[in-house]
């Protein structure tokens, strides 16, 4: 697919403008990435190869870069920064293109304002791979436009000019880019120059420290949550605690004679105070009287039963020979993952300023234009009339590709006639979470007298992940016929199995579920691969030379047999017990990205110990190699969170518990000693990192708990059954 | 009520109003020092670790009254650009921080059991730092706080030297 992802075409030379301005000027440019059309038989055959193209807004011109008069450069960028490193990668792409230090870029969010809006998200680990070819294209037509500009003011000819981070020198005479970009009215702009090659680049490839470091040790104010405007009062709002509630009326008659209320704001679909103080808005919420309408006693059994294969209606997703026959002599395992929590740090927050006819709104956001669209609608306002200044964000993980909080501020703001800032507390967090949805899974398979495969059918089904959601446009899903979410990871990478069949169940959930980082993936591939173990114990074969023998040799077949072979090797995979440990392997394929993984596990006072996981990732060109090793312990460490620990309930029609602690998550003594991460590269562009490394490490947890005791555990959170102790 | 504290080295009077305001508010909200985290105002995550007299505290549920003539430091006041903390240092060079939001509170807590323990072992670590990262920082974390006992020694060594 690689040569798929980087066919987008070339900026477009007419579209690439110029902005003057005191000191510094501004590049604007359109380029023409556009996401491919979706049809249903390129999605469903590739989505678990997929890589997403950059795709932006087309109408306008949009600010990338910005030439300060200290000869810096201001990269304005679409993609947010959540933790996963991008603004640091993009850096060093831009920082190499455009001939100039690490040190002189600055990067920071694009304000929607500037017209630099990702028409898609910050998401689905697309940010570099996506950026790779355009990015650096305007970065090297910016450096020739500034070298063209420089020959004509020096009075030499290109070709005798050399540039040095940001200054352009020839024949004793020199001009920084800030001396050549001041005053210039009308600009030459060339075609889109040749690229550097790879070993000319001084950053793209290194280990560079992330350009965020500095301002995330010293406690600078970077996160939605810090964001404030003059005169800013704070926002309340009364949520529901059960499932399904619908707002019908409130007695606000106590809240509105409370210290520092300003209003209460009541609205059709909600009712929020504005306060002087949070305390104070606080106070005021809790004493107003909601009445809410037709919300459902709903229980966790309940949750369970819909979530059955053979309920909704199914799709096959993937097809190869003929069906299993149901007469011979299958193995037939089910698994179940939970309801699952984002959990990220930093509540959902936003400060919004509404006042004529214009609004700007600060928060953290994965969706930028989706935010934007959503506020303007309510407040019948043109889109262009409403800003969204874009912060750091303190944990992403999906939650924040769904923003109606920064709706709700807004309408508060224009209320009172002043910024508001809101924010949800951890309780609300926790009910009001868009979650990843729970599944069911009953994976078949049928060995051959070899003791390999000779049939495997893999049958699930999950909550909306895709469907249902702002970023999949309405007339999508029907095509499909699959959530492009929840099928990820889904598929039978064993291509070498003759028969093989991956049917996907949609059911309908009461309560929200959505996007959590890795999508269907963590699920899927816990399932596929605690089944792929199992086969191998029967076939008496060595579980990573079982693997290996059922790849194809296509093009992600190699990879993927690499990094298996890697991960192995690297962790002298052994089926042996020793010391009380065991091994446990498995790998996945995810948008086009192999990883394998090995866990050293051992049972102590009755708990699963995770004390060793190897990561073997093949993401194509690493271009921060420390950031992706980043990647992989983060994502070991947050998978392992989710399939040993985290899980929600509903009881009474509620969604429980609400607080860190009850929700049980991975601490510092739970985390591996030792996380060992090999990189591969089996392709020669950027491939996805932040969220593949999540799909082994729940069945290689989980393999190694068998080999220890026996025991196949089939439902996450993995718990050792009392017959184990 | 007015309250006079010592806040990263500087005395100050402040109106806190209620009492029993938790302290975390008034040091973001009236005090503007951004850098200790909201993340559940139960004492459950310790995004809001700050330090009362060299101590480790949950800011988020610790009344603002129990401050009146004390010290308190937040990551603004462990160390700057110019003169980083060893944790803060230790924090640089293991390049820990991935989203950041629950790091200044991981820091802290650091910094509180580096006073206590100079030299903490792998379960001295586990015992003590028991906050909250979502992001799985824990691996880098936990070299940091190793690499930050030994900045910590090298300075206390140096220090000794010089009397």
């Amino acid at each position: 697919m690689g040569d798929k992802s980087s066919g987008a075409k070339k900026v477009s030379r007419r579209k690439f403008l110029v902005r003057g301005g005191l000191g510094t000027i501004g590049v604007l440019a359109i380029g023409t990435y556009i996401f491919r059309n979706a049809i249903r038989r390129e999605i469903l055959g590739t989505v678990n190869s997929l890589e997403m193209p950059y795709t932006d807004n087309t109408d306008q011109p949009m600010v990338w870069f910005e030439v300060t008069s200290e000869n810096n450069i201001v990269l304005h960028s679409p993609k947010m920064e959540m933790g996963q490193g991008t603004f640091t990668g993009i850096a060093q792409m831009a920082a190499d293109e455009l001939s100039v230090s690490m040190q002189q870029i600055q990067v920071v969010h694009a304000a929607s304002s500037t017209g630099n809006v990702d028409s898609f998200a910050t998401g689905g680990s697309t940010s570099i791979s996506g950026l790779w070819q355009p990015l650096r294209e305007l970065s090297a037509m910016l450096r020739m436009m500034l070298l063209k500009e420089a020959s004509q003011k020096l009075n030499i000819d290109v070709t005798q000019l050399q540039i040095d981070d940001g200054v352009i020198s020839g024949t004793g005479k020199s001009l920084t880019y800030a001396q050549v970009a001041e005053g210039v009215k009308n600009w030459e702009v060339p075609d889109t120059p040749k690229l550097k090659s790879l070993k000319e680049y001084k950053y793209v490839g290194k280990p560079i420290a992330r350009v965020d470091l500095d301002a995330k040790v010293f406690g600078d104010p970077i996160f939605g949550m810090d964001a404030q405007m003059p005169d800013m009062l704070y926002g309340a709002i009364v949520r529901p605690t059960k499932i399904g509630s619908i707002f019908v009326s409130a007695d606000i008659a106590t809240a509105e004679n409370m210290p520092g209320v300003i209003k209460i704001v009541v609205e059709e679909d909600f009712v929020g105070v504005v306060a002087k103080s949070m305390l104070e808005a606080e106070n005021a919420k809790n004493a107003i009287n909601v009445t809410w309408d037709s919300y459902k006693d709903l229980n966790t059994e309940a949750i369970t039963k819909i979530i059955t294969v053979g309920n909704g209606k199914s799709t096959i997703i993937q097809k190869n020979g003929d069906s299993l026959n149901e007469e011979g002599d299958l193995v037939r395992l089910e698994f179940r993952t939970p309801i699952g929590a984002h959990a990220q740090i930093e509540p959902n927050g936003v400060v919004a300023s509404v006042d004529g006819d214009s609004a700007i709104v600060k928060i953290s956001t994965q969706v930028v234009g989706i935010t934007r669209k959503e506020v303007a609608k309510r407040l019948g306002l043109d889109t262009d009339k409403v800003n969204i200044i874009p912060t750091y964000l303190g944990g992403g993980f999906g939650r924040r590709l769904h923003t109606p909080h920064a709706v709700q501020a807004a309408v508060m703001s224009k209320a009172v006639g002043k910024p508001v800032k809101y924010f949800f507390s951890r309780k609300e967090e926790f009910q009001h979470d868009m979650f990843r949805p729970p599944t069911h899974h009953v994976i078949k398979g049928e060995l051959n007298t070899d003791g390999l495969l000779h049939g495997l059918e893999h049958e699930f089904v999950s909550g909306d992940v895709g469907n249902n959601s702002a970023l999949i446009p309405n007339f999508l899903p029907p095509i499909i016929g699959a959530d492009v979410g929840a099928i990820r990871g889904g598929f039978i990478q064993y291509s070498g199995i003759p028969n093989f069949r991956a049917v996907y169940w949609h059911v309908d959930l009461p309560f929200a579920t959505s996007w959590w980082r890795s999508l269907g993936l963590l699920a899927n591939t816990f399932a596929m691969e605690s089944f792929m173990d199992e086969m191998a114990l029967k076939a008496n074969k060595n579980a990573v030379e079982f693997r290996l023998q059922q790849i194809a040799d296509d093009a992600i077949g190699v990879r993927l047999k690499n990094v298996i072979k890697a991960a192995a090797e690297k962790a002298n995979y052994s089926e042996e017990i020793t010391n009380g440990r065991a091994m446990g392997f498995a790998a996945s394929i995810d948008a086009n990205t192999p990883c394998a993984q090995v866990a050293e596990v051992s049972i102590i006072d009755n708990e699963i110990i995770v004390h060793k996981v190897t990561v073997s990732l093949d993401p194509g060109l690493a271009v921060n190699p420390d950031q992706i090793r980043a990647q992989c312990e983060g994502c070991v460490i947050m998978g392992m969170s989710a399939v040993l620990y985290e899980q929600m309930f509903v009881e009474d029609g509620e969604l429980t518990p609400t607080i860190y602690g009850p929700y049980q998550m991975a601490l510092m003594k739970n985390a591996p000693k030792e996380i060992d991460v090999v990189l591969l590269q089996g392709k020669d562009t950027p491939g996805a990192v932040g969220e593949p490394p999540l799909g082994p490490i729940g069945a290689a947890i989980a393999n190694a708990v068998r080999r220890l005791t026996g025991e196949r555990l089939t439902e996450l959170p993995l718990k050792l059954s009392k017959l184990t102790l | 009520m007015e309250i006079s504290l010592t806040i990263n080295g500087m005395l100050k009077t402040v109106d806190v109003g209620d009492e029993n305001t938790p302290l975390l508010w008034i040091v973001r909200d009236l005090l503007n020092l951004k850098g200790t985290k909201f993340g559940c105002g139960k004492a459950a995550c310790g995004a809001c670790t700050l330090l009362v007299d060299d101590e480790a505290v949950r800011s988020c549920s610790y009344p603002v009254k129990f401050v009146e003539g004390k010290k308190v430091t937040t990551i603004e006041g462990l160390g700057d650009r110019e003169n980083p903390h060893p944790v803060q240092q230790a924090w640089i060079e293991e390049i820990v921080p991935q989203c950041g939001y629950c790091q200044p509170g991981f820091m802290m807590a650091t910094a509180a059991l580096l006073n206590k323990v100079p030299n903490p072992t792998d379960e001295d670590i586990d015992n003590n730092i028991i906050n909250v990262c979502r992001c799985g920082t824990y691996y880098r974390m936990r070299k940091a706080i190793h690499r930050a006992a030994k900045l910590q020694a090298e300075i206390n060594t140096n220090e000794t030297k010089e009397i």
